[in-house]
């Protein structure tokens, strides 16, 4: 009534694919026997080198409303761990957005 | 034990959950908006669970492009899982097959950084607190994409309460918090570069992977600096 058969099949099979690669990663590393030093680093690496790409195009391709949020927010989050950063950058973009 | 690890897990997924509520809300609201209907949209994020694919994949609906292509396209945005996954490795050896398997579901963004950081302090990823932390950011994320999509019509205008700066500067603090690993400053330096470079390139999505890559292929090939303490 509210969905059809097409759609609901795409999201199925989007659904498929999202779970490969959140276990493809994981089966893929099983089958070595050991892992070499060098693996292990890279993958240690993984959290920042994946989120740097999140955040920096954003920066990069940001008008200046979003960089002045970003860079208040890295300010913010140097001296600061927690929720203070979201709260500073995101305040930084309502209030350029609202009074400049 | 096992209830101050429920305990602790559930507080850290309410704390991603907060910042992650507005995305679920505005995918349920542009997904309407894009002619999807509130059911699709709430099953959308109850069996994908990834919210930037999912909002590629609404986009797509609204330009009636092929059916592989959306497929792809959601897989090409979630690309990056596939290096999660390999990296949880080492934290999910004692969990039973089916905590595994249920686990590599719920293995978003903050649930990978989270973890890793948890790790990190206590010197292990609990399947008890990985699956509560796992359990709250779900339902709230379902919740708020099947709320955005009845209600999302109050959201007249998501740019004036600034809603597309609170991803990226949510993600920058995940960053922040990998800060004293080794090698920190060059990975994040040149995988910075690498996407800026691929999204003008490549283009959107690829530069995900590209720039990860990049930055993962630099702590490789840089030799383990000295005072790092090993991790187990």
């Amino acid at each position: 009534m509210t969905t059809d058969l097409r759609t609901l099949l795409i999201i199925l099979a989007a659904a498929l694919a999202t779970y490969a690669t959140r276990i493809g990663g994981y089966v893929m590393i099983t089958r070595m026997k050991t892992i070499p030093p060098r693996l292990e680093r890279a993958l240690n690496a993984v959290p920042g080198a994946v989120l740097a790409t999140l955040v920096a195009p954003a920066f990069f391709d940001g008008g200046w409303d979003v960089k002045a949020a970003l860079i208040v927010a890295l300010l913010v989050g140097l001296r600061h761990a927690g929720f203070g950063l979201i709260i500073a950058g995101w305040g930084t973009a309502v209030l350029i957005r609202h009074f400049a | 034990m096992n209830r101050t690890d429920i305990w602790q897990g559930a507080r850290t997924g309410a704390v991603v959950a907060f910042s992650t509520l507005p995305f679920g809300l505005l995918f349920g609201a542009v997904a309407v908006d894009g002619g999807v209907t509130p059911l699709e949209a709430t099953i959308m994020s109850a069996t994908i669970f990834g919210g930037a694919s999912q909002l590629v994949g609404v986009q797509l609906f609204g330009h009636h492009v092929p059916a592989w292509l959306v497929v792809l396209s959601v897989f090409a945005v979630n690309f990056r899982h596939i290096l999660y996954s390999a990296a949880m490795a080492p934290h999910v050896q004692d969990y039973t097959l089916g905590q595994r398997l249920l686990a590599f579901f719920f293995l978003t963004d903050p649930q990978f950084a989270e973890s890793v950081k948890r790790s990190e302090e206590t010197g292990r990823v609990s399947p008890i607190w990985y699956l509560s932390m796992a359990f709250v950011i779900y339902v709230v994320w379902v919740a708020g994409s099947a709320l955005g999509a009845v209600f999302g019509k109050l959201i007249t205008d998501p740019k004036a309460i600034a809603m597309d700066v609170l991803l990226p500067v949510y993600f920058l603090g995940l960053v922040l918090g990998f800060r004293r690993r080794a090698n920190f400053l060059p990975v994040v330096a040149v995988s910075a570069a690498a996407s800026i470079l691929a999204m003008h390139t490549v283009g959107s999505p690829w530069h995900v992977s590209i720039g990860a890559i990049a930055g993962i292929i630099v702590a490789a090939l840089l030799p383990e600096p000295k005072g790092t303490k090993a991790e187990s």
